[in-house]
């Protein structure tokens, strides 16, 4: 009966190692339930980059540097590559802060399991924002991996676009994590997709430069997380670009991303504790 | 509201310093919990021991749950004090939780995960070795009667097999104190019975246990003491049988009557105490057989009799006026 097992203090039941951090338990969950779909997960993440480098990157790009020879600098497989790693942060970052985050407060109410343990509510969102950095650097690796494959890494600071990936998806995740400890039901996901994901993943710079676009608009799409983020990621994995703007679009990333956790350290509060 | 029959604290009532010293978990004086102007909690007192299972008994919405949450640590206090364990929940909510378990009232079980996996996940929140969680499993796993459901996933369990799983993975931390939220809500009538037979092991085994419940047969079955709880206020406070004795009398005799309830009007001058409801009349006297017989004898016959003792419902219809369910 359990009365007769010495009760463990409350840091933890191995007294000689130190008591892991509370948001790293947090984390540990999301880890663990990761062994269930991590097989087909990460051939997702593996075949996308395949995929989508071969249809748009060859295919189309064959199209593009016969008419146009050069875009951005550089061949388009080379062009596009990086802003499809940035767009993938993207798309992964708000994803796993959508529905994940809207599920555990009102399906599996996982939250709140964690928050009748020592865990609190700093400590729920820093574990499930830490777990979506951690999808985050594994996309971002095997992405890098498909692209060195298709001989698209030329930069010895390619290596340093996992980071900017991270910093991209994290951009993302924090505020949308914030959104979503508001919402009640998946209507303003749907909204949110449509009109922002969704503009954000085709006139980032992505597919084509922004010096593509309407003159009007293209301080508007500067203004936006992702072309940043892109940016930034095609600076490191082709050479170019200079130290000043890539810290800037660096320093834009980390900001959003510490403004968002400070909101959705707000809006899970106000969820969660009541 | 006032509740005439409300038991009066004693002028020397232990503060919440010298209660924590006596070795009472849980001290709550004048506990408040507001939602904006709604007061769900309004002034409680209570003191819970050391290794009693105590109650709270009320209808829904009497303000059971917001108290269990804001002893749970889950949710702040809105006035009043509150100690756990001799702490504050306020500043040590963390080490409270971490020595207490709790049984929600709404599941949040990881019904893709196997049945080990969420208390395996649950214990790694204590931040328990893995080998630890896992015999700290097997031995609970065989309390909650799930040993060879152990590697199912939780989904298509029954919703008794669920409800045990999540009292087997609040004991995972192996916790002073267990919460549970109207555990039996919702069960059939033999998931119940299981699940109060297990309950009454850990109690005998030395846990101390703090449910809410409205229903009266499970106060009955397994609460030492119980406060009736209704409208955020505390109505009365005791034992099982001291409350039926001071609310009740020994024998209740139903009557129930279809229409014309004015032919009982002779039967109703046979007692001191008597209620009528809906679709009953019911007669409090110490003689249940007695008060049967004279009503035979002395007036219409009513379509259906039953004489039984009385329970914490007919103690809840006194203090309150009403029943504990609608």
């Amino acid at each position: 009966m359990p009365q007769a097992v010495p009760r463990a203090a409350a840091a933890g039941g191995d007294r000689a190692r130190q008591p892991t951090p509370l948001w790293l338990r947090s984390l540990g969950y999301y880890a663990y339930q990761y062994k269930r779909t991590w097989r087909s997960s990460l051939t997702t993440s593996f075949l996308f980059p395949v995929l989508y480098l071969a249809a748009m990157g060859i295919g189309l790009g064959t199209l593009v540097n016969h008419h146009a020879h050069r875009v951005g600098g550089v061949e388009y497989l080379d062009f596009l590559a990086p802003g499809l790693l940035a767009a993938t942060a993207m798309q992964i970052g708000a994803n796993e802060s959508m529905y994940p985050v809207m599920g555990a407060i009102k399906w599996t109410r996982t939250y709140f399991a964690m928050l009748a343990t020592p865990l609190r509510v700093a400590d729920v969102l820093l574990g499930h924002l830490g777990w979506i950095a951690v999808r985050l650097a594994m996309v971002g690796g095997i992405f890098l991996a498909v692209m060195a494959a298709f001989g698209t890494v030329a930069s010895p600071l390619a290596p340093l676009a996992l980071l900017a990936a991270l910093a991209t998806g994290l951009a993302f995740a924090a505020p949308v994590s914030a959104f979503a400890a508001r919402v009640d039901n998946d209507v303003p996901f749907t909204t949110l997709y449509r009109f922002g994901l969704v503009p954000l993943f085709l006139f980032s710079g992505t597919f084509f430069p922004t010096s593509q676009l309407p003159g009007w608009l293209q301080p508007v799409a500067a203004a936006t997380p992702l072309y940043h983020g892109v940016a930034l990621c095609r600076m490191l994995v082709l050479g170019q670009g200079a130290l000043w703007p890539a810290a800037g679009h660096a320093g834009y990333l980390v900001g959003l991303a510490a403004a968002g956790y400070a909101a959705a350290r707000g809006t899970y509060r106000r969820r969660l504790v009541v | 509201m006032s509740f005439p029959a409300v038991d009066q604290r004693q002028a020397g009532a232990p503060s919440p310093a010298q209660a924590g010293a006596t070795d009472h978990l849980v001290v709550a004086r004048g506990l408040t919990k507001r939602f904006g102007d709604f007061v769900a909690v309004d002034g409680v007192d209570f003191e819970i021991g050391r290794g009693e299972s105590f109650g709270f008994l009320g209808p829904n919405g009497a303000g059971k749950t917001s108290t269990m949450r804001m002893i749970a640590c889950m949710s702040p206090v809105s006035g009043g004090s509150l100690r756990v364990l001799g702490m504050d929940p306020s500043t040590q909510g963390p080490e409270i939780r971490a020595r207490i378990g709790l049984v929600p009232q709404e599941d949040s079980l990881d019904l893709e995960l196997t049945v080990l996996d969420n208390l395996v996940v649950y214990g790694r929140y204590f931040d328990l070795p893995k080998r630890e969680i896992r015999e700290r499993a097997a031995r609970l796993l065989e309390l909650a009667q799930l040993s060879e459901r152990a590697h199912d996933k939780v989904e298509p369990l029954s919703g008794g097999m669920k409800r045990r799983l999540t009292i087997a993975r609040a004991l995972v931390s192996d916790p002073e104190l267990l919460i549970l939220d109207e555990p039996t809500t919702g069960l059939d009538p033999q998931a119940r019975h299981l699940l109060w037979d297990r309950l009454y092991r850990l109690k005998r085994d030395g846990v101390t246990l703090v449910i809410t419940t409205h229903y009266m047969d499970e106060a009955e079955q397994l609460c030492d003491r119980l406060v009736v709880m209704d409208h955020g206020r505390v109505a009365a406070e005791g034992t099982p049988n001291e409350l039926i004795a001071r609310y009740a009398t020994r024998d209740v005799v139903e009557l129930r009557t279809g229409d014309g309830h004015g032919q009982l009007a002779r039967a109703l001058e046979l007692v001191e105490r008597a209620e009528v409801l809906a679709d009953r009349v019911l007669l409090y006297t110490d003689d249940g057989d007695r008060t049967l017989a004279e009503v035979q004898r002395t007036g219409p016959q009513p379509e259906r009799v039953l004489v039984r003792r009385a329970t914490l419902e007919d103690v809840f219809l006194r203090l309150t006026g009403r029943t504990l369910v609608d």
